[in-house]
């Protein structure tokens, strides 16, 4: 299992990637930050970081309307 | 382009005045213009240095110059009620983007109280180039006039509005043709309008015009909310005009200009660098909101009901990219690379007076497409642009238009409305041609559109007392706190951004506080006190952009790669740094972050004040309705079931197994309520203020606002 920011959760799946992640939330906003137990993950490995089973995952969505 | 018509219609002043024009001095010329339209008064008022320190400028100024003009019983169409325009000290610098802002404040004819409304375009600095900090308007004439104030030749009149049209798009033509004496002069000039919507509703806003040297053409930003368009036609006003010398960087004098541009190169940078890849502000402005809203399931539809609908990639970012004319700099005011002001040029124009003429469409933004898109559940992009433009040039407000509408198609749909009450008209969600006629009668001031000119909130009780409407159900579904239409988010599982509505002052508009995905989404604020303390923080943050004339967006809408190792990311540190250097750097005053904060508790306080001087801004005024905080129907309900079942099981400990969705419904409904509550005394207590909304003497005296006048207001409710 995945927890996302401290609510939701994710089933974990061998391989699962930052990229596979922000698609199954659909988490589309552009502008975010990503912190996988603690850990930036830049933009550039968001398809080749793997997320290990039980991680911690922050998203923070850089948005703050118009 | 050569001029096409000189001064031919004659001019008949009714009231003048000459004055020597101040240069501005470290973003100030120190005095202030007010203007009588009724008893011809026009004299300068100086800026005293408690303006400066205590009420900085912009919203500041307005408010401090209202409270002095007005009494505790003044209401809107009052002739002391005021209007009063003010950009702020920083405003009119061109080194740094979206500094070119005005705030205009009044009474609100929707609320009752103060309304400050933001808005770009060039008059705020051509009027401090003209030798004003404020324009302060008073009074109510007999006939039409026009005001000018033409800082070249250093004088300000009030002329009979001798064949001056009254609709934007008309009149901003008319005007500029009629006076620019030059081409040169186009640019340098800039006109205030409403239209003839604003004289038959409560919600008319005002038009603030910038000449667009690649279309050869005036345009137009608003000051939507708050009906202040209705308050300008009231006063018998058409438009107002200053005209100005060239802009220079150096036009606002300031303390240290290397300083200054050194932080707006910076963020040019950024821009240049980062827009593309980010929220492609230059290409589609803040449109691009519209597909994330729906994503995440904050975009109103059908009334606020729902947060997504299929439909929603047919008004999302790309379809405006298309539509919007790109390769021209769009931006508001000079030096303003972010250029997000863009516009459909040669739009043919389908109903109503003007149908057959092609016109430009400023806009539109995102709330103008899910006020009168989504949430009236219409997704064809040219009937919100029909209605986006004729908003406009009739001087409506685009978000309490598409709020108010959306409620009157739920009511529609519920029963409450039918043909015969609506004169014939079939107003369920997705009528585009139903809505834009309502439109046309609110200009016209006839039919269905009379009544639906006053806004949700009266609306509401004449649909109880007329139609025989259940209050409680119009009570929950009217998208409306203290007479104001909400603007276009949905907050059923973000209390934050519920207080951040309720608790805004002026009604609720999300330029106070926007905290959905911070709260909702990112869930970094888990507790009451973190809520708290984001709805101290971000409100007054936010609240500082309106008293400084810069614009909210390059704040936040681009931001550094590094921004991500800092500790509070959401804040974008080294954008708060950069705002704290400008006004150093403009006024020579040296300032902290903490100083801007405090600078607008300040006048954040002093405005609650005014609100309950004028009988409203405690916490009775706070309350928001039932839509914003959760479902209000069963078929709401079950539309997330999931959700809320989910919720019931782990936040309140309930089993839905067995229950029916009314009960389920009601379970959920008292929880959430009590936690507004909850939200409201940590609020309160975090701002210093007494559990019933009030700021204390302390409060007050900490931050140099406990004028006698100000306590006694306050002692009370003490
Ligand atoms: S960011 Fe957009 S709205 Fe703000 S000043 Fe620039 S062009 Fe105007």
């Amino acid at each position: 299992m995945i927890r996302v920011n401290k609510r939701t959760e994710v089933a974990w799946e061998e391989g699962i990637t930052v990229t596979d992640l922000l698609e199954k939330l659909n988490y589309t906003y552009p502008h975010i930050i990503v912190k996988v137990n603690g850990e930036l993950v830049r933009r550039h490995a968001y398809d080749t970081f793997t997320i290990p089973d039980g991680a911690d995952v922050r998203v923070i969505h850089l948005i703050a309307g118009g | 382009m050569s001029i096409s018509k000189k001064a031919e219609t004659p001019r008949r002043v009714l009231a003048e005045f000459s004055y020597e024009r101040a240069a501005a001095e470290r973003g100030y010329t120190g005095q202030t213009l007010y203007v009588n339209v009724g008893d011809g008064t026009i004299e300068s008022r100086p800026v005293t240095e408690t303006m400066k320190e205590q009420f900085i400028g912009g919203r500041g100024f307005g408010l401090y110059r209202l409270w002095g003009g007005v009494e505790d019983d003044t209401r809107w169409d009052d002739p002391e009620n005021e209007i009063v325009i003010s950009s702020g000290p920083c405003g009119g610098i061109t080194q740094y983007p979206g500094s070119g802002k005005s705030i205009v404040v009044s009474i609100s004819p929707l609320t009752d109280i103060p309304v400050d409304s933001n808005v770009g375009g060039h008059f705020g600095p051509l009027l401090k180039f003209a030798g004003w900090d404020a324009l302060e308007i008073q009074g109510k004439a007999e006939r039409d006039v026009i005001v000018v104030i033409d800082g070249r030749s250093g004088r300000v009149t009030v002329e009979e509005a001798v064949e001056v049209p009254v609709d934007t798009h008309l009149v901003g033509h008319w005007l500029i043709d009629q006076m620019a004496e030059s081409d040169e002069d186009r640019y340098y000039m800039s006109v205030v309008a409403a239209g003839t919507g604003s004289e038959n509703s409560r919600f008319g806003c005002l038009n603030f015009s910038f000449y667009d040297r690649h279309r050869e053409a005036p345009r137009f930003k608003q000051a939507g909310r708050g009906g202040i368009g209705t308050v300008f036609r009231d006063k018998g006003i058409r438009a107002v005009v200053v005209k100005s010398g060239p802009v220079s960087g150096d036009s606002n004098q300031p303390a240290d200009r290397a300083r200054i541009s050194k932080v707006g190169s910076q963020l040019h940078r950024e821009i240049f660098e980062y827009d593309d890849e980010q929220n492609q502000m230059r290409k589609g402005g803040t449109t691009y909101l519209v597909s994330i809203m729906n994503d995440y399931d904050l975009l109103p539809v059908h009334n606020f009901r729902y947060g997504s609908h299929p439909e929603a990639k047919k008004i999302a970012g790309d379809v405006w990219q298309d539509l919007f004319t790109q390769g021209i700099p769009d931006g508001c005011w000079y030096g303003c690379t972010m250029a997000c002001s863009h516009a459909v040029d040669q739009y043919e124009v389908r109903t109503g007076p003007y149908q057959g003429e092609r016109v430009i469409v400023d806009g539109p933004e995102y709330e103008t497409i899910a006020g009168v898109g989504s949430c009236c559940g219409i997704f064809e992009p040219w009937a919100i642009l029909e209605i986006n433009f004729y908003c406009d040039t009739y001087g409506l407000d685009t978000i309490s238009f598409g709020t108010a509408m959306g409620f009157v198609m739920e009511c529609y749909e519920a029963g409450v409305l039918d043909q015969e009450k609506t004169g014939g008209l079939e107003l369920s969600f997705g009528n585009a041609e139903a809505a834009i006629e309502v439109l046309h009668q609110v200009a016209r001031g006839e039919g269905f559109g009379s009544i639906f000119g006053q806004g949700a909130h009266r609306m509401k009780d004449f649909f109880v007392e007329e139609f025989g409407a259940d209050r409680d159900f119009v009570e929950d579904i009217a998208m409306e706190n203290k007479g104001l239409e909400y603007s276009e988010y949905v907050t059923k599982e973000s209390l934050a951004q519920q207080g951040g509505y309720g608790m805004t002052n002026k009604g609720p508009q999300h330029d106070e506080a926007w905290l959905i995905f911070m709260d909702q989404i990112s869930n970094l604020l888990p507790t009451f006190e973190d809520k708290a303390e984001a709805l101290h923080y971000f409100p007054m943050f936010r609240t500082w952009f309106g008293l400084c004339g810069f614009c909210k967006l390059p704040w936040n809408d681009v931001v550094p790669p590094e921004n991500a190792e800092t500790d509070e990311p959401q804040k974008i540190p080294s954008h708060v740094q950069n705002y704290v250097e400008l006004f150093s750097g403009v006024t020579g005053r040296e300032v902290t972050e903490d100083d801007l904060i405090e600078q607008s508790e300040t006048v954040y306080n002093f405005q609650r004040v005014f609100n309950i001087r004028l009988g409203k801004g405690l916490r009775e005024h706070d309350a928001v309705p039932y839509r914003s905080m959760g479902p209000v129907t069963v078929e709401e309900y079950e539309s997330r079931a999931e959700r809320y079942d989910k919720q019931l099981r782990e936040d309140l400990s309930v089993d839905p197994q067995g229950m029916g969705t009314q009960e389920k419904l009601a379970a959920l409904r008292a929880h959430r309520e009590q936690q507004y509550e909850k939200l409201l005394d940590a609020v309160y207590e975090r701002r210093g203020w007494t559990p019933r909304g009030v700021p204390t003497p302390k409060k007050l005296e900490s931050l140099g606002i406990d004028f006698p006048e100000v306590i006694a207001i306050v002692e009370r409710f003490l």
